[in-house]
C-alpha cells in the first residue's frame, strides 16, 4: 500500500491519495495533502472540512456533494451551502478534493 | 450487487424504485451493498422507496454495537437518508411482529403496513431490487 | 410484475418471501435451485401447488433437467417454461422482481 509519511509516522491511502483509516487523520496531515493538491488552506477551507469531518462521524459515510451542498447551506447559510463557493474553495470538487484532505473515503457514487 | 438487471436510472422520467431488504446486517453482504446503492441511486432523483421485510427489519434495529466483531456499523448511515431526500421508508409489520420488535426499536422514522399492503405496494414499482 | 426465486425452498426462505408478498394473479418464475420447488413429493408441494391456483407459476425447463426431474414430474399448474419463454416473460412483464 502506498503511504503519506510525517514525523516518522506513515499513513497508508489507497491508489487515489484517499487515507484508508479515517481515525488516523490530523491536521498536520490535512496540511500536507492539501500542499499536494496546491491548495493553501485558509479558514474557509478549515469550516468545510470540519464540516465534513463531523458529518464522517455522524453518518460513517463521506456526503454527495448535493448532500454536503444543502448541509452546509442549512448550518453555515446559503452564502456558503452552494456550488460556486464551494467549488472556488475546492476546485476539484468539494466532495472528492475536500473529503480526500479531510481524510475522508471518497464520496460514495463519486466517479 | 443484487439483482438481475441493472437498474435503468437514466431514462429521463422519474420512475418509483424499490429496494427491498431482507437479509440481516452483517451475515451477508446484502445489507450493505443494497444501502450503498440506495445512496449513490439517490444521484439519480428517482422516486425511492425502501421496505424492509423478513431479517431485513434487523438492519435498523437501535443499538447495535459492532466493536466486538471488527465490523464498521452501517446503522448509523441509515440516518443520513433523509439528506439524501429518501424518506418513505416501509416496514413490514408481520416481519416485526415475529421478532417481538416494534416500531420504537427502529432508528429512523418509518411507516408500518401489514403484509397484504406491503404487496400492494411492491406490485405498484417500476423497478424492484431486492437483497 | 414478474417474480422469480432461484433458490431451494429447503436451503433458504426466498420462495416463502415471494408467496407472501406477490399479489393475487402474479406471474412467478422458478428457476435454478427453486426448481425444486415445483416437483411432486417434495414436501413443499402442498404449499406450491396452492401458489399455482393464486398464480401463474413458472418452472425453468432446463434447469429442471439438469437436476434429474422432467416435466411429468412438475405439480399440475405449474408451467414448464424454456429461455425463450423466461424471455417472453420478461418482455411482456416489464418489471421483475427477483427474491434473492
Amino acid at each position: 500500500m502506498p503511504a503519506y509519511e510525517l514525523n516518522g509516522k506513515t499513513y497508508e491511502h489507497d491508489e487515489e491519495g484517499y487515507l484508508l483509516d479515517v481515525n488516523q487523520w490530523n491536521e498536520e496531515l490535512a496540511a500536507i495533502l492539501a500542499k499536494g493538491e496546491n491548495l493553501p488552506l485558509t479558514s474557509e477551507h478549515w469550516e468545510v472540512i470540519g464540516f465534513l469531518r463531523e458529518y464522517y462521524n455522524e453518518y460513517q459515510i463521506a456526503p454527495a456533494v448535493r448532500v454536503l451542498t444543502k448541509a452546509i447551506a442549512k448550518k453555515f447559510g446559503p452564502d456558503k451551502g452552494n456550488n460556486k463557493y464551494l467549488y472556488e474553495l475546492f476546485p476539484y470538487g468539494p466532495g472528492k478534493q475536500a473529503c480526500k484532505i479531510a481524510g475522508l473515503p471518497k464520496p460514495t457514487g463519486c466517479i | 450487487m443484487p439483482g438481475i438487471d441493472e437498474p435503468d436510472y437514466d431514462s429521463g422520467v422519474v420512475k418509483k424504485f424499490m429496494y427491498v431488504n431482507r437479509k440481516a446486517p452483517f451475515g451477508t453482504i446484502y445489507a450493505l451493498e443494497v444501502l450503498e446503492m440506495v445512496l449513490i441511486s439517490a444521484a439519480f432523483e428517482q422516486d425511492v422507496h425502501l421496505a424492509f421485510v423478513d431479517d431485513g427489519v434487523y438492519q435498523i434495529k437501535k443499538g447495535q454495537d459492532t466493536k466486538g466483531i471488527g465490523m464498521k456499523s452501517f446503522l448509523p448511515t441509515y440516518r443520513a437518508l433523509e439528506g439524501y431526500d429518501i424518506e418513505k421508508l416501509y416496514v413490514e409489520k408481520e416481519s416485526l411482529e415475529e421478532r417481538g420488535l416494534t416500531a420504537d426499536d427502529l432508528v429512523v422514522p418509518v411507516e408500518v403496513i401489514d403484509r397484504a399492503a406491503m404487496a400492494e405496494l411492491i406490485d405498484s414499482m417500476d423497478v424492484v431490487l431486492s437483497g | 410484475m414478474l417474480h422469480t426465486v432461484n433458490k431451494s425452498p429447503f436451503e433458504r426462505n426466498a420462495l416463502d418471501a415471494c408467496l407472501a408478498r406477490a399479489v393475487k394473479g402474479s406471474a412467478i418464475l422458478l428457476y435454478e435451485d427453486a426448481v425444486y420447488a415445483a416437483t411432486k413429493g417434495a414436501s413443499t408441494a402442498q404449499r406450491v401447488g396452492q401458489a399455482a391456483k393464486d398464480h401463474k407459476v413458472y418452472v425453468l425447463g432446463p434447469d429442471l433437467l439438469a437436476r434429474g426431474f422432467n416435466e411429468g414430474q412438475v405439480l399440475d399448474g405449474i408451467t414448464v417454461v424454456d429461455y425463450d419463454g423466461f424471455v417472453d416473460l420478461v418482455a411482456e412483464l416489464g418489471t421483475v422482481n427477483a427474491w434473492l
